[in-house]
């Protein structure tokens, strides 16, 4: 074991499967020589040669559309945007192309790709870096979406991701990154991809949450403790497909949940937990289930974040909110 | 002072590669391919054989027996020449026009039929068709041609993969970013721009301030070529070349052929009489790559017209054969499509497989 940061997990796990199979390729703008905007292919090039980890040219479309082409040669390609603003450039290839490629060759072709790419506030980051678009690639058939919210679980997903036959979006929240360390077995392990985690037991409440928001719902949840509020918080890990089985499980024993995102409301995945809820265990609930997310504005300019993103205290409120109806 | 243009002169360097002239006769002596008597009379017998599919598919598709059909009649030259080139292990990208070249590369006919009529089947490639099926986005196959080529190059292959567009998709930025990296990765990749004057209704003028496609190459830095497109054996021998300077690591290459398609963009309620006149119609009508090549192989005892209608009724014959085979294809369901999605099904699929198998089953 050793105590990793969730960038040095992604790194771990990248070599750990560079090192296992020789059909990964890893490529985007700057992953070569420099590492990677964030570090995350820090020394991985120089480990593995240009041919395995190497820097493409600026133009996110190019680099999708070359992972799919490579995937038809037989590699496996784990190709990087350098932040998930930009993948509006690079729109079709994603889901007009590689999340079909298997449907639309009747299973002739298959695109083994996993796309990593940062996002997520907090940072203060300029303008369309930290935009939460997963909700973009959730309604798209054909791919996974993972969003991991600490280094062991980042590093089983990412295991997971590149060894799935199919296109998996691997997003990575920058405040994550290097917020803090914990144990992560040095050897290979996988978390199995659409499956959620139950991250605190309660009785009261279910928080469901992912990304960043799974650490918020764990303090609303201390807070809520000093209360004799028990609440429960699950942490999907994977947004698409949802792990519905353990969220109705956790419903059906507390009969109230809030759905949470830091994406805007009408964006990101919560209206179809909320959905989800609603169909299977309509009869287990003693109050609707409330959403925390983000106004429905742009992503806010920089010195406007802690203002705009959801947080511990907008969770409490909500929880509270269920609590009284 | 004024600097000097980098236009200027840049047309000259882009001139039309010829072979063939309008009446079958030889105007680039050193520049005739390599090609057996019956090479030349194969290529001549593809040409007729596609210029009658061309002809009963939209006759299929008036009688709706076929779906989606864009129509290939004028293009023989310039899909079947470069086609010609290529050997079965390179790997074909085609557009939603270059049907024709998926067929020579190995596509059963009736899996063609099935791809217009929009069926599943007629995307599954055979396992020895290094192809994909035909792109509808129009410049997506252009970045997927760039990453095929750098596998084959990873993998050491003497092959190489070629794409095709149109003149409107060299206006598409991933036209641009496909040929860019091929380019810097110096992959073994043919582009083919199909020029047939028209994208729908806009003609090619209103695409660019190029003067030709070709040039777009130097975009790149990658060599283009721009070819007589009705003239098969210089479309033939352009792209015989650029293959020869992929497999040997020289890089990609950008063919533009001038060409004209006779029909409408699609069997979709196109009328070109809106934006074509009948006298443009004419001049390219004289150019038809069948009649030229036809004189070509006559002047050398290689073809007659006895041999022409033998064609012709072998492929009506295949045609209706396929149709058949196409009309026998099981229908699909639903619990088809679910299968197709991930090699291993979600949750929600799952969940929807179990309804639809009971609901396919009453």
């Amino acid at each position: 074991m050793a105590q990793m940061t969730m960038i040095q997990a992604i790194t771990d796990a990248l070599r750990t499967e560079l090192k296992n199979d020789e059909n990964v390729l890893v490529f985007g703008e700057d992953v070569g020589q420099n590492g990677g905007v964030f570090r995350a292919t820090e020394g991985l090039q120089e480990e593995f040669g240009e041919e395995r980890v190497f820097d493409t040219p600026l133009a996110e479309s190019g680099i999708i559309g070359t992972a799919v082409g490579l995937s038809t040669q037989g590699f496996r390609p784990v190709p990087e945007i350098q932040f998930f603003g930009f993948v509006y450039e690079a729109m079709d290839a994603v889901s007009g192309q590689a999340a079909r490629m298997r449907y639309r060759s009747g299973g002739r072709w298959h695109a083994p790709m996993t796309i990593r790419s940062p996002f997520g506030g907090g940072v203060h980051t300029p303008e369309l870096h930290a935009d939460s678009l997963e909700g973009l690639m959730a309604q798209q058939p054909g791919l996974k979406v993972v969003i991991p919210s600490n280094p062991y679980d980042a590093k089983g997903l990412l295991i997971s991701s590149i060894r799935d036959n199919d296109p998996v979006i691997f997003l990575e929240h920058m405040k994550l990154y290097r917020s803090f360390r914990e144990e992560v077995p040095e050897e290979e392990f996988t978390v199995d991809l659409g499956k959620a985690k139950v991250k605190r037991e309660g009785k009261d409440i279910t928080f469901i949450a992912y990304g960043a928001m799974v650490h918020s719902a764990l303090k609303a949840a201390e807070e809520l403790e000093k209360e004799n509020i028990d609440a429960e918080v699950i942490d999907l890990r994977t947004v698409s497909p949802i792990d519905i089985e353990t969220i109705i499980e956790s419903v059906k024993k507390t009969n109230r949940a809030v759905v949470i995102q830091e994406a805007q409301k009408q964006a990101g995945i919560a209206a179809s937990v909320v959905s989800e809820i609603q169909e299977r265990a309509i009869l287990h609930l003693e109050a609707p289930v409330l959403r925390v997310a983000a106004p429905d504005t742009v992503y806010p300019f920089s010195q406007a974040e802690e203002v705009w993103l959801p947080n511990y205290e907008d969770i409490v409120e909500k929880a509270k909110q269920s609590i009284n109806f | 002072m004024s600097f000097k243009s980098p236009l200027e002169g840049i047309d000259e360097q882009f001139e039309m590669i010829q072979i063939l002239n309008e009446d079958g006769e030889i105007v680039n002596e050193d520049a005739v391919p390599d090609l057996s008597d019956d090479d030349l009379v194969e290529l001549m017998r593809r040409m007729v054989y596609t210029r009658v599919l061309d002809q009963r598919s939209i006759a299929l598709n008036r009688q709706g027996r076929l779906g989606f059909y864009a129509p290939t009649a004028g293009q023989e030259a310039s899909q079947l020449g470069t086609h010609f080139a290529l050997e079965k292990e390179d790997f074909l990208l085609p557009a939603y026009r270059d049907v024709p070249q998926l067929i020579w590369h190995g596509l059963p006919l009736y899996q063609a039929f099935l791809f217009s009529r929009g069926h599943y089947h007629g995307n599954q490639m055979p396992e020895d068709v290094n192809a994909l099926s035909p792109q509808i986005i129009i410049g997506a196959q252009i970045t997927q041609a760039a990453g095929v080529a750098l596998g084959l190059k990873r993998r050491g292959k003497k092959n190489v993969a070629i794409t095709y567009t149109g003149d409107g998709g060299a206006s598409q930025g991933d036209f641009y970013e496909g040929m860019n990296f091929a380019g810097a990765y110096q992959a073994p990749a043919i582009f083919v721009v199909q020029n047939n004057q028209f994208a729908i209704s806009v003609p090619v003028e209103k695409q660019s301030a190029a003067k030709t496609i070709a040039q777009k190459a130097a975009a790149v830095g990658v060599p283009g070529y721009l070819v007589d497109g009705m003239d098969v054996l210089a479309v033939y021998q352009v792209t015989k070349e650029a293959r020869e300077r992929a497999i040997n690591g020289e890089g990609p290459t950008l063919i533009e052929t001038m060409t004209y398609r006779y029909g409408p963009h699609t069997m979709a309620g196109d009328d070109p009489t809106r934006y074509r006149t009948e006298d443009m119609d004419d001049q390219w009508e004289k150019r038809d790559p069948l009649v030229r090549f036809r004189k070509y192989l006559e002047s050398k005892d290689l073809w007659s017209e006895e041999k022409e209608n033998e064609v012709i009724e072998a492929a009506k014959e295949e045609i209706k054969a396929a149709i058949k085979k196409a009309d026998s294809q099981d229908k699909q369901k639903v619990t088809d499509l679910i299968s197709l999605m991930h090699e291993e099904l979600p949750y929600n699929l799952q969940e929807q497989m179990e309804e639809y198998k009971e609901k396919e089953s009453k």
